[in-house]
């Protein structure tokens, strides 16, 4: 396989479909179905951390005038099943963490409802609570797995003992802080209970998988809750599952039938009830021999979970299998605290966790003197030194080189604090980046021949703003062998065939498999001159034989940094990324999305920051202003290019898939930039001024 | 968000009797800020007196070369106007500083001042802060105080004032022109904006019902006017934890007069002459920086006396636990101010 680059610029794919509905503010995303007199829900939020209500006074809210109806766990209707605490929304007066939904009040508009919601008031049972995570925390526990089914903890060799003998050992604290999903539109439920069930407008990543959570939450066959989604704008991991918000709003529409119920939230409130990344606290051991070959590597991860739901970041799992060492340990201990509860954030476990190995591995090349992407070559395993799995598909260090050259790393000064302009001091650095491919179960894809060369596709996926119209379009044009313009996609409804989450990086090629095998079908059965009406509904097929082989895409970043000498303050002047990652479906919505991971990468090298206060239990900084995310004048130089592939081991389609891969090593790659630039070794995010005075 | 009545008021005094009548009663602007806090609970007026329409929005030239700056005038319409560019422009400097472009064509001159802080605990209805609710105690004082003061704050407040502009105006000597319910009043920027003490939920020196119809920018720091006017300086410097949209660590704005050449020394570097230095982002009002000052006037413009007026001035800072940074941060931002204002065109890059 020989590397090539796919130019950015050229041979651009089909534009986006939902482009122009979006452009002019006609694509109606959740909040703005249109329902017939809805009403609005604001929510009561638990003011205190743990413990209970003793009483809580609605009065006031109740009688003023356009409040239709305030629900407590007093009178909220009993949900079925109970079992999952996120869900178990008012259903008794316990209180897991500050920010819990503890009522909520529906009125005929929005303020009358925030304003009724500042009515009641709530007589608390105060426990004591704890919501500080820390590397010795008194209460660590190892819990029976961690995200993503992973093990716990994970050791082959004796890596203490033969850490203890390295001719060159490195043992460093990193840490990682609380982030949470800011994806542009809020979570945002409509629901409606009526003859048929439970119609639910969601801001999701995923119609089906929202229908199967909710269903037996409230008992109802899972073909009686329709989900609808056609247009959603972000979520980076917070959408892959329902949360409390649409338990409770759908609570309050069942109070109501027939009426359809609204609920947005606020960006405060999404700081404490639609999930988050879980900080880090990572101690990175790495011995080697004097030609920088590792000889031990041990990663031990501290996190956070919520007292009331367990959710542990796999932060360590990354190390288990990026390089060759042959004594290995990980770790993971999690403190329960009376926090809200963390969940799924764009590359959960990759992200943070190869933000510590990826700035430990540039520390023992500066310790070694050597090339940081030479000490990578050096410790670039022939198999994957976990599971002892032949890899289907390493290619990190083709990522290096093509990286390199365009780069221009030759022209990096090995030693820090070097290069200057003016006021400003440069740097480069480079990170490795990771992400594994995931086998999703088989979605299903319905084509039917309308007549007058047009062809309905349907598939109950998801667009989270990736692109998914665009990019279903033309697969499906391309497996039919028609034009793009003769395909009516529909997608959002989960009335349409079966589909997996957009989640895990593998939304398009689960989705890309069924339409393919539906396509295949379809003119084996009725052929290229088909009779309008003629349909195949097809399963995706069943994943090639895979279990042997270790699957994941590769990445290098590159980034250049320059730092200011009298503030501190840092910019990202340029910074590329290198993907391996299959076949790239189409160019256009591909770089934008690799763009986006690292945009975000660098927001968590530069900003993101949820300040916790552990007296109160709440995240302070709980709006964009105080919240920092990159904005576009942080944004200078930035690019994308990928490796051209098709892995015949994932499928016709031949994709990975890419929507998390951006993300994971870019905070290294900067963060290494900036000791370059400065000398300065910043080894707990994020990277702020005060951390580069000079 | 408590009901209230709206009403737009056609004239001053109707606006003035308006709200001075009504302790409930509040001035409406841009509304960039208080129509969050109505949203937060920050703020539950009873009445809102739109001023937006008011004759206020200009920018007009003043007889000795001052500039007078309406109070309805957007931050984006003064940063742009010609009279601000040439005679003040750090000015336009530090509103660009500031907010976004959405926020700055909403957001006015007199709203501006009027600002209130970014404090995380100010802006949460569910923790104590003696600013929204005198005598709760400050939350801040033990909790999360990156933006916090570091100079002349109290036991009951610590926040700090949020504007850039207002920074860059009293490094200009701005006067505030209002209009209350005993006529006008003419107060000098600087003992506009009040520190913490005991009393921190009083930002400023107005009254209730007191309006503000004007900022006027003298005509003696313009840069425009007078002799020797290429020997005056000024710039405001902002740092920040991000490129644009967010609130100063640390700013600092600067004027600085430059003596006429001696005709000695020919390499000797030009003396302060005179200059107005403020700092932002340390304290509950922009922080006049006399110390500094004084120490700058008749000095050599060299690093040495730089380092010197930034000492003088943050001797008596106070850092809190999140903060100590931004004492070596302003010290620092102040020296390179001051570097780059007095650096002549052939003045070589400084010591490194």
């Amino acid at each position: 396989m020989s590397i090539t680059v796919s130019p950015s610029a050229t041979n651009a794919g089909l534009t986006r479909i939902d482009g122009p509905a979006k452009v002019t503010g006609t694509a109606a995303y959740a909040f703005e179905q249109p329902v017939e007199s809805p009403l609005y829900l604001h929510p009561v939020q638990a003011t205190i951390a743990r413990g209970s209500v003793r009483s809580i006074d609605t009065s006031r809210a109740s009688s003023l005038s356009g409040v239709v109806d305030v629900m407590t766990h007093e009178n909220a209707p009993r949900l079925a099943d109970a079992s999952d605490a996120e869900y178990a929304i008012l259903q008794g007066p316990e209180i897991g963490f500050r920010g819990q939904f503890l009522a909520a009040v529906v009125a005929d508009t929005p303020e009358i409802a925030r304003h009724a919601a500042g009515l009641v008031t709530v007589d608390y049972e105060v426990s004591e609570h704890d919501a500080e995570l820390r590397w010795d925390h008194p209460e660590l526990y190892a819990p029976e797995q961690v995200n993503a089914g992973k093990a716990t903890d994970t050791a082959t060799g004796d890596a203490d003992a033969v850490l203890e003998q390295a001719a060159v050992k490195l043992d460093r604290m990193y840490s990682t802080p609380w982030e949470n999903n800011n994806p542009m539109e809020p979570h945002t439920t409509i629901a409606l209970w009526n003859d048929e069930g439970l119609t639910l407008y969601e801001s999701t990543q995923g119609v089906h998988p929202v229908r199967m959570a909710i269903a037996p939450v409230f008992g109802l066959p899972p073909d009686d809750v329709h989900v609808i989604a056609p247009h959603v704008g972000g979520g980076f991991g917070s959408k892959g599952l329902p949360h409390a918000n649409l338990v409770l709003t759908a609570l309050a529409a069942q109070r109501l039938r027939g009426r359809a119920v609204k609920f947005a939230l606020t960006r405060q409130q999404m700081f404490s009830v639609a999930g988050y990344r879980s900080p880090t606290i990572q101690r990175v051991q790495l011995g080697a021999d004097p030609s920088g070959r590792l000889a031990a590597l041990a990663v031990d991860v501290v996190v956070q979970t919520s007292r009331i739901k367990e959710f542990v970041e796999q932060a360590a799992s990354p190390a288990r299998m990026m390089y060759a060492a042959e004594h290995r340990r990980t770790s993971h201990r999690v403190a329960a605290l009376d926090v809200p509860i963390p969940s799924w954030m764009r590359a959960p476990g990759e992200c943070p966790g190869m933000f510590g190995l990826e700035v430990a591995m540039d520390e023992l090349a500066e310790e070694l003197g050597l090339d940081p992407i030479e000490l990578r070559e050096r410790n670039e395993p022939e198999i994957d030194p976990e599971t002892g799995k032949p890899f289907a598909n390493r290619r990190l260090l083709d990522c290096f080189r093509l990286g390199a050259e365009r780069f221009g790393w030759d022209r990096r000064n090995s030693r820090p604090g070097s290069r200057w302009e003016g006021r400003r001091r440069l740097g480069i650095g480079v990170a490795s980046a990771t992400y594994p491919y995931m086998r999703q179960r088989a979605s299903s894809a319905r084509i039917r021949y309308e007549g007058e060369g047009v062809y309905a596709v349907h598939i109950g996926a998801a667009d989270l703003g990736t692109g998914t119209w665009t990019t279903l379009t033309q697969i499906a044009a391309e497996c039919l062998d028609v034009g793009v313009e003769q395909i009516r996609l529909q997608i959002g409804d989960s009335s349409l065939p079966m589909a997996t989450v957009a989640g895990g990086s593998s939304g398009t090629a689960s989705w890309g498999s069924a339409i393919l095998a539906a396509a295949g079908r379809f003119r084996e059965e009725h052929g290229t001159a088909p009779e309008a009406g003629a349909e195949v509904r097809v399963r995706s097929p069943r994943q090639l034989e895979t279990e042997g082989l270790s699957m994941h895409s590769f990445g290098a970043h590159f980034a250049e940094v320059s730092v200011d000498a009298d503030t501190g303050e840092i910019r990202v002047d340029r910074l590329l990324g290198v993907f391996s990652a299959g076949r790239i479906i189409n160019p256009r919505t591909a770089r934008s999305q690799f763009l986006g991971g690292m945009t975000m990468g660098l927001g968590m090298a530069l900003h993101e920051q949820s300040v916790m206060d552990p007296r109160f239990g709440i995240v302070v900084n709980h709006d964009l202003a105080e919240y920092h995310v990159p904005t576009n004048a942080d944004v200078r130089d930035m690019e994308a290019v990928w490796l051209d592939e098709f892995d015949e081991h994932v499928g016709p389609l031949g994709a990975r898939g890419i929507g998390e891969i951006g993300i994971v090593g870019t905070a290294a790659a900067i963060a290494n930039a900036a000791c370059n630039a400065t000398g300065i070794r910043v080894r707990d995010l994020p990277i702020t001024p005060d951390k580069l005075l000079g | 968000m408590n009901p209230f009545d709206y009403a737009r008021a056609t004239d001053i005094d109707g606006a003035v009797t308006a709200v001075a009548a009504r302790p409930g009663a509040a001035f409406l602007a841009g509304g960039t800020n208080l129509v969050d806090h109505l949203k937060l609970g920050v703020a539950s007026p009873e009445a809102l007196i739109d001023i937006r329409r008011l004759p206020l929005d200009e920018v007009t030239e003043l007889p000795d070369g001052g500039v007078r700056v309406g109070a309805t005038v957007t931050n984006s319409e003064l940063a742009a106007h010609p009279l601000i560019r040439e005679r003040f422009p750090a000015l336009s400097q530090a509103l660009l500083s500031g907010a976004s472009g959405q926020l700055r064509n909403l957001a006015t001159t007199g709203g501006n001042l009027l600002q209130r802080t970014r404090c995380v605990y100010f802006q949460d209805v569910t923790t104590p802060c003696s600013k929204r609710e005198p005598g709760s105690g400050c939350s801040a004082l033990d909790g999360y105080t990156r933006y916090h003061a570091i100079l002349g704050a109290s036991e009951h407040c610590v926040a700090v004032h949020p504007s850039d502009m207002a920074v860059a105006m009293l490094a200009y000597d701005a006067v505030v022109v209002t209009t209350g319910r005993n006529g006008e009043r003419r107060i000098p920027l600087a003992e506009f904006h009040r520190l913490p003490g005991d009393e921190p939920s009083r930002d400023t020196v107005l009254e209730h019902g007191e309006l503000i119809t004007a900022v006027e920018l003298p005509a003696r720091w313009s840069a425009d006017i007078g002799a020797g006017q290429e020997r005056l300086r000024s710039t405001y410097r902002k740092v920040r934890d991000r490129a644009s949209y967010a609130f100063a660590l640390v700013s600092v704005a600067a004027v600085v007069e430059l003596a006429a050449e001696d005709s000695g020394a020919a390499d000797a570097a030009p003396r302060i002459a005179d200059c107005r230095i403020v700092l932002g982002g340390v304290a509950h009002r922009p922080w006049r920086a006399e110390r500094a000052e004084d120490v700058l006037r008749g000095a050599p413009a060299a690093e040495d006396a730089f380092r010197r007026a930034a000492e003088a001035e943050l001797a008596a800072a106070r850092p809190l636990r999140d903060n100590a940074f931004k004492i070596p941060m302003a010290r620092s931002t102040l020296v390179a101010v001051l570097r780059e204002l007095t650096a002549g065109p052939h003045d070589q890059e400084p010591a490194r």
